[in-house]
């Protein structure tokens, strides 16, 4: 075994469940092409590659949670507040495949599981709350950070029950689920809350330099007030 | 505006390049919390085998491009730890913008369809 191990490792999760949630996996990232094709322009394809590489880059900072226990930021909410919640998705993915391939962290096997929890679900998870939450907080590099955070906390949190469901399904080793429940989820509280504070600097950083290039501040504007007239975003390129 | 995007994707290469080239030595080097989990139950040597207990790791196997040159963010060859992680940090850096960026830009959207809200205030600015 190795010392940076940050996902799911091969033998964890037997092969036939692996392969099932490979297959969703594929499915879901295909769906994420089509329906992210419609966001991806020539500004957002830019933007998305460096919410990857930025990703990336976060993931090998672990911050310690407890004695002996450590986390790292999954990103899928800050994905989706920059780039959207497919871009997003598929964002996440993209790290994961190159953790995989090039850095042996994440078993190839378990690939499509380690795809599922943390660019499918935590992502999902992290949409709905974003877009939840902004029709309540304001628009604003504040609201937005709140928003990451809060979002993010969640997202993580669900990430590591998904886990949990596929170890019921097909764990290697008999063991007591509520256990491992207990001790997935008491650990992601923490690394969610610190995976929200580093979204929530991150998004707020962006919002001030560069509102319009967070999605949730353009995008998710129409479904926050309906009512309103389809006031354009101010040119902050004129600004400066 | 295209230039001004090209600027802000560069400040945030740089950043990224930074916290995975310097920051990433100063990382925890504890398990994260899935790896304490899964080590949870089960007791260690110093060579990380499991000696004993019940635990999910137990019946985890090597992981099939252990050998690979940057396996475990590190690049084979480089002994210097501060070296060898901040390099492959930004080896990924790099080649997870241009891999990603890449795929992104060959599937994206091409002309002008529905979504044109941020184009018409870019268009404003730039004529």
């Amino acid at each position: 075994m190795n010392g940076v191990a940050m996902h799911i490792a091969n033998g964890i999760v037997n092969s036939q469940v692996s392969a099932i949630f490979a297959a969703v996996a594929a499915a879901a990232l295909a769906i994420c092409v089509w329906r992210g094709r419609a966001d991806l322009d020539d500004r957002l394809a830019p933007m998305a590659g460096l919410v990857a590489a930025f990703i990336f880059a976060v993931q090998m900072l672990n911050f310690q949670v407890l004695p002996g226990v450590s986390g790292h930021l999954l990103g899928g909410t800050l994905a989706v507040v920059l780039v959207g919640p497919w871009v997003g998705a598929l964002c996440v993915s993209t790290v994961l495949i190159i953790q995989c391939l090039l850095f042996a962290d994440g078993g190839l096997t378990a690939l499509g599981l380690n795809i599922t929890n943390m660019a499918v679900i935590g992502t999902a998870a992290g949409y709905l709350l974003v877009a939840g939450l902004l029709r309540v907080l304001p628009k604003t590099p504040r609201g937005v950070a709140v928003t990451a955070f809060l979002a993010s906390v969640v997202s993580v949190v669900v990430a590591s029950q998904a886990f949990v469901v596929e170890y019921a399904l097909g764990g290697t080793t008999q063991l007591d689920l509520t256990t491992i429940a207990g001790t997935m989820a008491g650990a992601h509280v923490l690394i969610g809350i610190g995976e929200g504070l580093i979204a929530a600097v991150t998004v707020a950083t962006v919002a001030r330099v560069r509102p319009d290039l967070v999605y949730a501040l353009r995008r998710f504007r129409k479904t926050a007030s309906p009512a309103g007239p389809a006031v354009p975003a101010p040119a902050v390129g004129g600004v400066a | 505006m295209k230039k001004r995007l090209g600027w802000f994707i560069a400040g945030g290469l740089l950043v990224a390049a930074l916290l995975a080239g310097v920051v990433s030595s100063f990382a925890s080097s504890s398990p994260d919390g899935l790896d304490a989990a899964a080590r949870k139950g089960c007791t260690f040597d110093a060579d990380d085998n499991i000696t004993g207990g019940t635990c999910m790791a137990q019946q985890e196997r090597a992981h099939q491009l252990k050998d690979s040159p940057l396996a475990d963010y590190g690049i084979k060859g480089i002994d210097n730890e501060f070296l060898s992680t901040g390099l492959s940090g930004v080896l990924g850096v790099a080649v997870t913008f241009a891999i990603g960026g890449g795929v992104f830009w060959l599937v994206r959207r091409r002309g002008g369809d529905e979504h044109t809200d941020d184009r018409t205030t870019e268009g404003a600015t730039s004529a």
